[in-house]
């Protein structure tokens, strides 16, 4: 096999997967970062998301126009279930909060399959035919994918970064008595990063819906790659996050050289186990943004 | 300017403070003094808002603060610093006393977006305020470098920049001499005495190194067991029966 069919087959296809990936491992790392917990409904939530673009969709709406709408409606969902569900237990043992996250999860998935059903949905029909750039054959949707993907990256680095919001959430998950002795509201900031975790999901729902199917399990499914990049980047690191996601989605792609395919997704659970026996302390210290 | 009445915090069947009362008066550099275990920095953490007490009330400026949580102490002038310096390791030296400045505009989440000048033009002068804090403390070198990796002296000099950022009219202070070498000791004496002369900051002041209290803290409380033993300048309270009995005690464990 040549470099280009390589390229092609394999590592492009990995990248738009591992894009899709670090979207949802930088809520996971947000979350986790700020409010030290995993929060085990991030698959659905981005399940969730998926959904009501293809709603907005069908109810006549460009996907471009759906997409920011969607991502608005699953980060007010996001801070809605935080006062519901996790909120009242943020003073008792984290674990209790996970377990709550996991009701959740299931919560979002039986919404889901009331709502729109159980069947296997696509945003567009038709074939949508590769185009080549230097002999690198990329789809519209894995070009808009990745595009969409770095400026949600680079957006959410300048937020961090730059802006006084951003200095709060970094201080609020650096120290977070220190912070509040410093005048930052922890309400809010945790609002603000429900928000942040909640527009970041959504988005990954629905390009990951673009890239394959909408259906209700596809985002649980996606649960383990997820979770797999934000240990593997360390977990609360942003870069981090990106880092990671881009490596599983590559490995997991590549693995189909040696590996039948039906493995594919075992691969992120291995890369996880290798990541926890090797350097367990990486979640354990609890890394901050 | 603060004033406690009728204090109680336990933990588990530990009554760290119990019907604790006193004030503290404005401009003053007010010392809180006594054993190990009592209940000197349970206070600070009432005061400040890290706790909510059992019973009793905080008065700060008229206002009852007893049910505000900590961020709203802070924007009404009430400062908390700590016994081992706290700091955000990975924000660096400059941002964090950035965070330290109050009430900005870019707080208001809106402001960000609707008034992005305002918000700009705030921030700029924040960062100049934080870059003169820097040269008075002679940290203005390691400006962009993370907070975690200063050294101890550089740390406690950091809190004291928190304090310059902040507006604060009141600081807690807790224990400022405790691991600091001399030199850095009279440093660190020197500036709360002048940023009390010059901006009128009121401190309250943890304090175990004696000569530290004697030289800076007037009037000075001492507490054991959880309450006021006597309250009285220096030389009052050190000659203190009760104060010298609660001293020996626990130097007779």
């Amino acid at each position: 096999m040549d470099l280009l069919s390589f390229v092609n087959f394999y590592l492009v296809p990995g990248i738009v997967a591992g894009a899709i990936y670090a979207l949802g491992a930088i809520g996971v790392t947000l979350v986790f970062g700020v409010l030290r917990f995993a929060h085990l409904a991030h698959g659905d939530l981005a399940t969730f998301g998926a959904f009501l673009v293809l709603a907005l969709v069908g109810a006549g709406m460009t996907p471009w126009l759906a997409l920011p709408l969607a991502m608005a409606a699953a980060a007010l969902t996001a801070i809605a279930l935080h006062h519901l569900f996790y909120a009242h237990l943020s003073r008792r043992s984290a674990i209790l909060t996970v377990i709550s996250s996991l009701g959740v999860a299931l919560m979002l998935r039986a919404v889901v399959q009331m709502i729109w059903g159980v069947d296997t949905e696509s945003y567009v029909s038709g074939i949508d035919r590769p185009q080549s750039y230097l002999g690198i054959r990329l789809k519209d949707r894995e070009l808009w994918t990745l595009l969409a993907t770095a400026g949600l990256v680079v957006g959410l680095l300048v937020f961090l970064g730059r802006t006084r919001w951003g200095k709060a959430l970094r201080a609020m998950s650096d120290n977070p008595d220190l912070a509040a002795l410093s005048g930052i509201d922890k309400r809010l900031t945790t609002a603000l990063t429900w928000g942040l975790a909640g527009l970041l999901t959504a988005a990954a729902g629905f390009f990951l819906g673009l890239n394959t199917e909408v259906k209700p399990l596809m985002g649980w499914h996606m649960l383990l790659p997820v979770f797999a990049a934000a240990i593997l980047g360390g977990v609360g690191r942003v870069e981090g996050a990106l880092l990671g996601g881009l490596l599983i989605g590559i490995v997991e792609e590549c693995s189909v050289l040696l590996l039948p395919a039906q493995y594919k997704s075992a691969v992120a659970f291995a890369v996880l186990l290798v990541m926890l026996s090797a350097r367990p302390s990486g979640l354990l210290r609890g890394k901050v943004l | 300017m603060l004033a406690l009445t009728g204090l109680r915090r336990s933990f588990g069947g530990f009554t760290a403070v119990d019907d604790c009362s006193f004030t503290v008066s404005e401009g003053t550099i007010t010392g809180l003094i006594g054993p190990n275990g009592a209940g000197k920095t349970t206070l600070f953490n009432l005061v400040a808002g890290l706790l909510r007490p059992e019973a009793g009330s905080v008065t700060f400026l008229g206002e009852d603060i007893t049910a505000l949580p900590p961020h709203a102490r802070f924007r009404r002038g009430l400062l908390r610093t700590f016994q081992i310096p706290q700091e955000f390791h990975r924000l660096t030296v400059l941002e964090n006393l950035m965070v330290a400045a109050a009430a900005q505009p870019g707080e208001e989440i809106w402001a960000n977006w609707l008034a992005g000048r305002r918000v700009r033009a705030r921030e700029a002068a924040v960062a100049a305020r934080a870059g003169e804090v820097l040269d008075f403390l002679g940290l203005a070198p390691l400006a962009g470098t993370p907070a975690g990796r200063l050294s101890g002296g550089q740390k406690k000099l950091l809190e004291l920049g928190r304090t310059m950022m902040s507006e604060a009219r009141l600081v807690l202070l807790d224990e400022p001499a405790a691991g600091v070498n001399r030199t850095l000791l009279r440093e660190i004496e020197d500036k709360i005495e002048r940023l009390n002369r010059s901006l009128g900051l009121t401190f309250l002041i943890i304090e175990h190194d004696m000569e530290t209290v004697a030289r800076l803290c007037d009037p000075v409380i001492c507490i054991a067991e959880g309450r006021v033993l006597v309250e009285g300048d220096f030389a009052t309270v050190r000659s203190h029966p009760q104060v010298l009995d609660a001293y020996l005690g626990e130097a007779g464990l």
